[in-house]
C-alpha cells in the first residue's frame, strides 16, 4: 500500500534530537475537520451505495459503503440514496433489479462485499450497475488493503466509481496537510496536521509554540516541507511523515521560507533573504546542497511554484509595484516575465497538475479571493467569494481546489471545483485552520 | 460528519546518533478507545509520529527591553498599509534608540517586523523583513553598528491584536525593537 519512494534525500543537517517520538495526544482534540457541502451542482446524480456484505458478521465491521457514499456526495456531483429508501440489499450485480432501483430514483447502484484476504488483508469486492440500462459498468472489481486501512480501500472504490461515471480521475484516496492554531496572540499553539482528504484520520505531524507555515508535499507524498519559527527565526524543515525523521534543510541568516519540492523531488525552491533582508527565490539541490539564485533584485520575490515538467518557476514579485505573478526558468540569472495582468494584486501562484493554469490569490478593494489564471490566454477567473481567501492548492486530479477562508472570524478551509460549481467548507471544532495543501496521488 | 476520537500510543524511541528509518511500531492502545459502530479507531493510513519542534523554553518574543534602557515604553514603530516607510512621528523614537545604542556598543537589539493579515503569508514575511530593514538602516545611519542589530520577520503570523478591521490591522503593522541583552 505504501508507495515506494525514490531516495532522493541525501543526509543534510540531521537533527537527531527530533527523532524522539512523543505519545500522540488524541488527534481529535482540535485537529479533526467537519465538512459541509455549501454548493453542489443543481442536479446531482443519484447513486445508491448499498451497505457492503461482510464474510464474517461482526459489530465492528467497517462501513465501506458509508465512506464511498460520503466521498461521492462530497464532490457535489452525486447524491446518495438514503438506506431507508433502498428496495433491497444485494451484494452482487447479478442480484440487482435495475428497474426496482430506477423506480427508487437511483441512476446508479453500487454493491459490494468484504472478505478476508491473505496476511491480515481485506478484499473489498464491488460492482457498479447502471440502474437505467441494467448494464454492469464495473464488474467484480476488488481492492485489497491491510485490515486497518479499509478507509483507503473505500476511497479507492469511490475513485473508480467517480472516474467511471464522470471520466475524471477521482482524488478521494489522497491526503491533505494544514496548520491548526489554538489560543490567542501572543500565546498560541501551532500544529501541522496530516489527514485524509475527507478530514478523517487527522494526525499531528509537528507542533510547537512558534508559528508553523507554508507546508508543501514531496511528489511521492512521503515528506512535508514547512517553515518553522522554532528558534525564533524562520527555518525550513523537511519531515518524513511515516517516521518523524526531521531534517533542517535551510537555516540561513535571514528569511527561510516558501519551500516547494520540484516535480522530480530532487530540488527545493525556496525564499531566502540573507542578512540584507532582500527576499529572493532560490533553488536548493537536496543531494548536493548546491544553491542557485533565481532572482536578484530589491523587490520581494517569493512563493515559488514549479511547472509539472520542472522547467519553469512561477513566483510572486512586487518589482512592478504591487505583487504580481512572474515566471522564470529555474536557472541562475534567468529572465523573469510577468504573466498576471488586469488585476491590481496577484500572489501565491500554484500550478495545476496539467500545467495549463495557475491558482492564485487576487486582491481587490481590500478583500482577497481565489482565482485561476489560464496560461494560454492570460484570463483570470475569480472562483471564491469570501473576504480573506488565500492559500489555494489543487487536488492532484486538477478538478478541485482547497483553500483557506474565514468564517465567523475564524480560519476555516474550503474547497471549490475548478469550474466554480461545487464548494464545501471544512472547519475545526475549536481553534482555527489554515494553509491547506493537497497531497499527491500515491496509488 | 461524526467526529471520532483517535487514540494512538507510540513507543518512545531512544536518541541515536543517526535517525533510524524503521517505521514506528504501534503499541496496542492502552486507554479505552471511544467505541463506535464500524469503528475506525486506531491508525488507518499509517502512523504519523508527532515531532515536537519547540526548542526554546524561554520567551523568544517581546523580551524585556534592556534594564537600563529609558525607552521601554516606546519601542514599537507602526507602519501604513503595504508600506515600509518610517512615518515622521517615529523619527524621534528611532533617534532615541539610536543614541542609546551608539553610546552602548555592547547592547544588541532584535528588530521584529510584522504585517497585518491582508496579503499572502510569505509575501508578508518579505514585507515584515522590509520594515525591519528600514528601521535597521535608520539606526545604522545614526551610528549604530550593524553587529548590534538583528532582524527577523514574522509576517502576519504573530499579530498583536486579533480582529479583521483597521483597528486591529493598524496595531499589527509594526516593527518591535527588542533588546536582547
Amino acid at each position: 500500500m505504501t508507495a515506494t519512494s525514490t531516495n532522493t534525500m541525501k543526509p543534510g543537517i540531521l537533527r537527531t534530537a527530533a527523532c524522539v517520538l512523543l505519545l500522540l495526544a488524541p488527534a481529535g482534540a482540535h485537529a479533526e475537520l467537519e465538512i459541509d457541502i455549501t454548493r453542489g451542482v443543481s442536479d446531482p446524480v443519484p447513486v445508491a451505495v448499498v451497505p457492503f456484505a461482510h464474510a464474517a458478521a461482526s459489530d465492528g465491521a467497517p462501513d465501506v459503503a458509508a465512506v464511498v457514499e460520503h466521498d461521492l456526495a462530497s464532490s457535489g456531483r452525486f447524491k446518495g440514496l438514503p438506506r431507508a429508501a433502498m428496495p433491497a440489499q444485494p451484494q452482487r450485480a447479478a442480484d440487482v433489479n435495475a428497474a426496482a432501483w430506477h423506480a427508487a430514483h437511483a441512476d446508479y447502484v453500487v454493491v459490494g462485499r468484504v472478505a478476508a484476504g491473505d496476511g491480515g488483508t481485506q478484499v473489498l469486492h464491488f460492482d457498479l450497475v447502471n440502474a437505467l440500462t441494467g448494464q454492469r459498468l464495473l464488474n467484480d472489481e476488488s481492492v485489497t488493503v491491510p485490515q486497518k486501512s479499509w478507509r483507503r480501500g473505500a476511497h479507492r472504490i469511490a475513485d473508480r466509481i467517480f472516474e467511471k461515471i464522470t471520466g475524471v480521475r477521482g482524488a478521494f484516496d489522497t491526503r491533505i496537510a494544514y496548520v491548526a492554531v489554538d489560543g490567542t496572540p501572543p500565546s498560541q499553539h501551532f500544529q501541522l496536521i496530516v489527514a485524509d482528504a475527507d478530514g478523517e484520520n487527522a494526525a499531528v505531524a509537528a507542533r510547537g509554540s512558534q508559528p508553523i507555515m507554508s507546508p508543501a508535499w514531496s511528489p511521492d507524498g512521503e515528506w512535508l516541507a514547512y517553515v518553522s519559527f522554532e528558534k525564533g527565526v524562520s527555518v525550513v524543515n523537511v519531515q518524513r511523515l511515516s517516521t518523524g525523521e526531521l531534517r533542517q534543510v535551510s537555516a540561513r541568516a535571514g528569511v527561510n521560507g516558501a519551500p516547494a519540492f520540484s516535480p522530480d523531488g530532487r530540488r527545493l525552491a525556496l525564499t531566502l533573504s540573507g542578512t540584507a533582508g532582500d527576499t529572493d527565490v532560490y533553488v536548493l539541490d537536496l543531494a548536493t546542497q548546491q544553491l542557485t539564485r533565481i532572482t536578484d533584485d530589491p523587490a520581494i520575490d517569493t512563493e515559488p511554484a514549479w511547472s509539472p515538467d520542472g522547467q519553469m518557476l512561477y513566483f510572486t514579485s512586487d518589482r512592478g509595484g504591487a505583487p504580481q505573478i512572474y515566471v522564470a526558468a529555474p536557472t541562475a540569472k534567468a529572465r523573469a516575465r510577468r504573466i498576471s495582468f488586469g488585476v491590481a494584486y496577484a500572489a501565491r501562484p500554484r500550478v495545476s497538475p496539467d500545467g495549463k493554469q495557475l491558482a492564485l490569490v487576487e486582491e481587490e478593494g481590500g478583500a482577497s479571493y481565489i482565482a485561476t489564471l489560464d496560461l494560454a490566454s492570460g484570463n483570470i477567473t475569480t472562483l471564491s467569494h469570501g473576504n480573506l481567501d488565500e492559500s489555494p492548492s489543487f487536488a492532484p486530479n486538477g478538478a478541485m481546489l482547497i483553500y483557506a477562508g474565514r468564517d465567523g472570524g475564524r480560519g476555516v478551509l474550503a474547497t471549490v471545483s475548478v469550474d466554480g460549481q461545487v464548494s464545501s467548507r471544512l472547519k475545526s471544532a475549536q481553534g482555527e485552520v489554515r494553509e491547506p495543501v493537497w497531497g499527491p496521488f500515491t496509488n | 460528519m461524526k467526529k471520532k476520537h483517535i487514540l494512538v500510543m507510540l513507543a518512545v524511541m531512544a536518541f541515536a546518533a543517526g535517525c533510524s528509518s524503521k517505521p514506528v511500531k504501534e503499541a496496542a492502545p492502552a486507554a479505552t478507545p471511544v467505541p463506535a459502530a464500524g469503528s475506525n479507531s486506531g491508525v488507518q493510513s499509517g502512523g504519523v509520529p508527532t515531532v515536537d519542534i519547540d526548542q526554546h523554553q524561554g520567551s523568544t518574543q517581546g523580551g524585556a527591553t534592556g534594564p537600563s534602557s529609558p525607552l521601554a515604553a516606546q519601542r514599537i514603530i507602526y507602519f501604513d498599509f503595504d508600506s515600509s516607510d518610517i512615518r515622521s512621528e517615529y523619527v524621534d523614537v528611532i533617534a532615541a534608540h539610536a543614541r542609546f545604542l551608539s553610546g552602548n556598543a555592547t547592547v544588541r537589539v532584535r528588530l521584529e517586523g510584522h504585517t497585518d493579515e491582508r496579503g499572502s503569508r510569505e509575501y508578508n514575511i518579505g514585507l515584515g523583513e522590509r520594515r525591519a530593514q528600514a528601521v535597521k538602516r535608520a539606526l545604522m545611519l545614526q551610528g549604530v553598528q550593524e553587529s548590534q542589530i538583528a532582524t527577523v520577520s514574522y509576517g502576519e503570523e504573530r499579530p498583536a491584536a486579533a480582529g479583521s478591521d483597521e483597528a486591529a490591522w493598524s496595531k499589527n503593522r509594526r516593527v518591535e525593537i527588542v533588546y536582547i541583552n
